[in-house]
């Protein structure tokens, strides 16, 4: 029988290869068959966990609320290290430089990543401005983003801060950034389905050996990953209890 | 939990009063009008067994309160008590998640040296099987047009 293994679509395009290669490693160390299924968008992922079609998943935070919850999925591992942080941008040339001078009816460019656009939304309130104050212009990017406030299409954009300080210097002389969270507790993680639950300690040992020999070190190198860490049932349970104080209810 | 210390203040400006918490104990508040900005972009994260006793805080946290991480973990979570926050909001803090629902409210909170800042704070009961087997509160950065509706409406609200 083989499994199916997707990717949260808010990673880095030019990560593919890396996790193609890292699929292929799985396979041969756990000795389990499993199809890599990328997905293009998070409608597009939310009808593959409709359909119960994953078995394992790197996963975006708000995501996993969904797929433990719901889903019954169970937390795998987590890269060390790894932090999603956003930042709010505007154009460089905009004399607003604090997010308490921004005003209502604000076009913001962003992209259809839910934990970005959660804590770019919570980082207006401090000017009074929520969800219904704001137009959002969706991007199938964050550099779509970026150029909609550069071309003065919208006002501020979301970004994922990793997007943006891998930004060209050109891109980065045209926006400036108005704040950059630091919240440290929000990250992806890969879980299990239920389909593969019996091969979780298998699955674990695999991963967390990975930074061991060389090869595997090369491949987590590529994948931009540090080192894979066990992560506990119980720590995802209140990560999704986090994400949940911070959704609007 | 031990009074506050004129040491440790952060001006020689201050006023006292005693408070009593819902499970009797008191203590003696020093407070002065020294506002500390919320962090940038953070969040304040604790998390507190049924009793409201501190058992996790993150790093801003732990900046904001000016107390040491030690210092904080088992403490009950009204060491953040301000004397100008009514003693109602927190009772319907408390029946909101004792009822399993999230509660919302604007909160200022006391630093160990005397200080003050303004959170918006959301307090979640951790369900696991059914059962509440904790509480987690994340606070974030007001506005300060909510809060100066805080100001002059809480004095006035029970
Ligand atoms: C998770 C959690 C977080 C809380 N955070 C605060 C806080 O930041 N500041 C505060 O004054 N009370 C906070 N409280 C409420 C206190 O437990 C307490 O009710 C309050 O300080 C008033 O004290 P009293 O109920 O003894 O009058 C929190 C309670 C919970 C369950």
């Amino acid at each position: 029988m083989s499994y199916t293994m997707t990717i949260s679509p808010d990673f880095k395009p030019d990560l593919i290869s890396g996790w193609y290669i890292f699929n292929t490693w799985l396979q041969k160390q756990s000795d389990i068959a499993i199809h890599l299924n990328l997905v293009n968008d998070f409608s597009e992922l939310a009808q593959c966990i409709d359909k119960d079609s994953i078995d394992l998943i790197y996963a975006n935070p708000c995501d996993i609320a969904k797929l433990i919850r719901e889903k019954s999925f169970e937390a795998l591992v987590k890269p060390v290290g790894v932090h999603d942080e956003t930042v709010v941008i505007t154009h460089a040339d905009n004399p607003i430089d604090t997010i308490e001078s921004l005003k209502p009816s604000l076009r913001v460019a962003m992209t259809d990543v839910p934990d970005v656009n959660t804590m770019g939304t919570i980082m207006l309130e401090p000017a009074d401005i929520n969800s219904c104050d704001i137009e959002a212009i969706i991007c199938s990017n964050y550099i779509t983003v970026a150029k909609k406030v550069v071309a003065g299409e919208a006002d501020i954009g979301f970004l994922l801060a990793d997007a943006y300080n891998e930004f060209s210097s050109l891109v980065k002389k045209q926006v400036k950034p108005l704040i950059t969270s630091k919240i440290d507790v929000l990250h992806h993680a890969l879980l299990l389905g239920p389909n593969l639950q019996d091969k979780k300690s298998l699955l674990q040992k695999c991963l967390i050996m990975m930074a061991d020999d060389t090869k595997g070190m090369a491949l987590l190198n590529s994948m931009e990953i540090e080192k894979w860490e066990i992560m506990e049932q119980d720590e995802a349970e209140f990560l999704i209890d986090l994400i949940d104080t911070l959704s609007p209810s | 939990m031990q009074d506050m210390k004129i040491e440790d203040l952060a001006s020689d400006n201050y006023e006292e009063i005693q408070l009593t918490f819902f499970d009797a104990k008191q203590r003696n508040i020093l407070y002065t009008e020294i506002e500390t900005e919320f962090p940038e972009g953070s969040l304040i994260v604790s998390r507190t067994d049924l009793n409201g006793i501190i058992t996790h805080v993150n790093k801003s946290f732990v900046t904001m309160s000016g107390f040491t991480e030690e210092e904080l973990i088992g403490q009950p979570q009204y060491i953040l008590r301000h004397p100008f926050m009514p003693h109602e909001a927190f009772s319907d803090l408390w029946e909101t998640v004792q009822k399993k629902e999230k509660w919302y409210g604007y909160v200022k909170n006391l630093r160990k040296d005397g200080g003050f800042y303004w959170v918006y704070a959301t307090v979640i009961p951790n369900i696991r099987n059914n059962k509440i087997i904790s509480y987690t509160s994340v606070r974030r950065k007001p506005s300060a047009k909510k809060i100066a509706e805080c100001i002059e409406r809480y004095p006035t609200l029970f």
